[in-house]
């Protein structure tokens, strides 16, 4: 285990799934209690989109995945009542289509383009560790700061209305906090399971817990547990990490609601 | 008793539909006004413009200076995200979050006014469970902690029986007297009938508003505002519906 460990890969690995457990945790509450899941599922896949240009352009995919999915972010938060599940739907497949076209009109091989699918945290580099941890500190400083604001309009968002809350701003600051959460996690697990791990520790952490803060915390500490064990299994077995870190989040959802309903029944039955 | 807010030929519709017409009202220092009409007439609509979420097409509304920002609002009992994890105590705290202290940490000032109002609902017990676990009477009395913990002058409340059992509703009444003492209260109700020993004033809303300055109400008025047939029928006396309501 020493061993694996002092490799340079492993450490910023392991570094970058830390980090992008945090963000998952601090912003993954409030994807999951404001129903903004097909929100966040449509902005992860106009990634694809940027990417997809940004191959083209010759430029770091990254930038061009971020650019698209802040545009994405602004729109969103602009339309604001007005959005639909039909145009966040349209604009998810509008992404991808984009993407497909500029990576077919792009000559030669585009070689790291599974990895912005389906993610590979092992492929993590010294710059990517900067990134992210530049992105965390963007992502858990604005909750820090407008906490209280961001549970008001995640709670009842006609009662902030009615108290002169900032509301438009406040929804507009979490899509774009959503918008940059999304592009650390396709780093990790890829533009197709950004969605899950933005869900499962929540979905775990809300089974243990009903306090909002609480659940924050406790989706950390999945999070980081999901994450470590899928690289390491990754690693030894030999399969892709992001596909792992998603199947022990599955499993350990699973079993845990399992064992709840199983304790359930017998406090039932005794 | 003075005006507290003056609301003058205010229309307002949404998109190009509209849904109150040169509506004028007076709201009174210590008033208990109800505002009745059929589902759809615009009585919640008259309360988002009174709280400011929405601004009217035309006309004006004038709240006096040291009653704006004090408004207490009771929205309708399914408008809040029963999705979020929060306690009854948490959720009355939330009332204390305004334009000046969204950005700062509960005081102790805000944590003291909360745990006080729960004592004085008789909710104090419960203040740590989870407000999707609590009773429709508890969760509709937490909501008007939630309004109260801020002071308000006004306190406007949407449907406040709507989701509630006939015990509940007593003990809501009893509470909203008591308020009435020192507030003015506004409730916006379909069915006027649990208010009915409660009211000062009332005033019917489709579209248009009647205001009745004693309180009084006659079948006219009210075969215009909801349209169809009314009969007025006194309090314990049997009473059969219309044929062709």
């Amino acid at each position: 285990m020493e061993n694996i460990l002092s490799y340079e890969f492993m450490q910023n690995a392991i570094l970058t799934g830390i980090m992008a457990s945090v963000i998952c945790g601090f912003i993954g509450p409030f994807i999951v209690t404001k129903r903004m899941v097909f929100i966040s599922g449509g902005l992860s896949h106009t990634a694809f989109g940027g990417l997809g240009i940004a191959y083209w352009l010759g430029v770091k995919p990254l930038y061009g995945a971020t650019a698209f999915v802040l545009l994405a972010a602004g729109i969103i938060g602009n339309l604001e009542e007005k959005i639909s599940d039909l145009f966040i739907g349209i604009l998810w497949a509008v992404g991808v289509a984009v993407g497909i076209i500029f990576i077919h009109m792009t000559p030669g091989y585009t070689p790291d383009l599974m990895t912005f699918l389906f993610g590979n945290i092992l492929m993590a580099s010294r710059t990517d560790v900067i990134i992210t941890l530049i992105l965390l500190f963007l992502v858990t400083l604005p909750i820090f700061i407008f906490y209280k604001g961001f549970v008001s309009v995640a709670l009842d968002e006609e009662y902030a209305r009615a108290r002169q809350l900032p509301v438009k701003a406040l929804n507009m600051g979490l899509i774009i906090l959503i918008a940059l959460s999304i592009v650390t996690l396709i780093q990790v697990v890829g533009i197709i399971l950004v969605i899950a791990l933005l869900t499962i520790p929540v979905a775990i952490a809300g089974e243990m817990s009903m306090n909002f803060k609480r659940i924050m915390l406790l989706s950390i500490v999945f999070g980081i547990v999901i994450c470590l064990s899928g690289l390491s299994l990754s690693y030894f077995l030999e399969l892709p990490s992001g596909a792992l870190i998603i199947l022990i989040g599955g499993m350990l959802l699973t079993l845990i609601k399992g064992a709840k309903k199983l304790s359930s029944h017998r406090k039932t039955t005794v | 008793m003075g005006h507290l807010i003056e609301i003058t030929d205010v229309s307002f519709g949404y998109e190009d539909i509209p849904v109150l017409e040169n509506v004028s009202l007076d709201i009174f220092e210590r008033d208990f006004l109800l505002l009745i009409g059929p589902n759809g007439g615009g009585k919640t609509t008259l309360l988002k413009l009174i709280l400011g979420i929405i601004k009217p097409w035309s006309g004006s509304i004038r709240i006096l200076r040291d009653v704006a920002g004090r408004l207490g609002y009771v929205p309708q009992f399914a408008s809040f995200n029963r999705n979020f994890p929060i306690s009854a105590l948490e959720m009355v705290l939330t009332g204390c979050i305004g334009p000046q202290n969204y950005l700062k940490r509960h005081t102790k000032d805000d944590m003291e006014k909360a745990e006080m109002i729960l004592e004085k609902i008789n909710l104090h017990d419960k203040r740590h469970e989870n407000v999707k676990d609590l009773s429709g009477g508890q969760i509709q009395k937490v909501l008007i902690a939630r309004a109260l913990v801020s002071e308000p002058v006004v306190l406007l409340l949407d449907e406040p029986t709507a989701s509630i059992d006939i015990t509940s509703k007593t003990s809501l009444l009893d509470f909203l007297n008591e308020l009435n003492e020192k507030m003015t209260i506004v409730v916006v109700t379909h069915d006027p009938t649990p208010f009915a020993l409660t009211y000062r004033h009332i005033a019917c809303l489709n579209k248009n508003l009647y205001f009745h300055e004693k309180g009084e109400l006659d079948a006219h008025i009210l075969e215009n505002v909801y349209g169809c047939p009314v009969e007025l029928l006194g309090h314990g006396i049997p009473h059969t519906l219309l044929k062709k309501h």
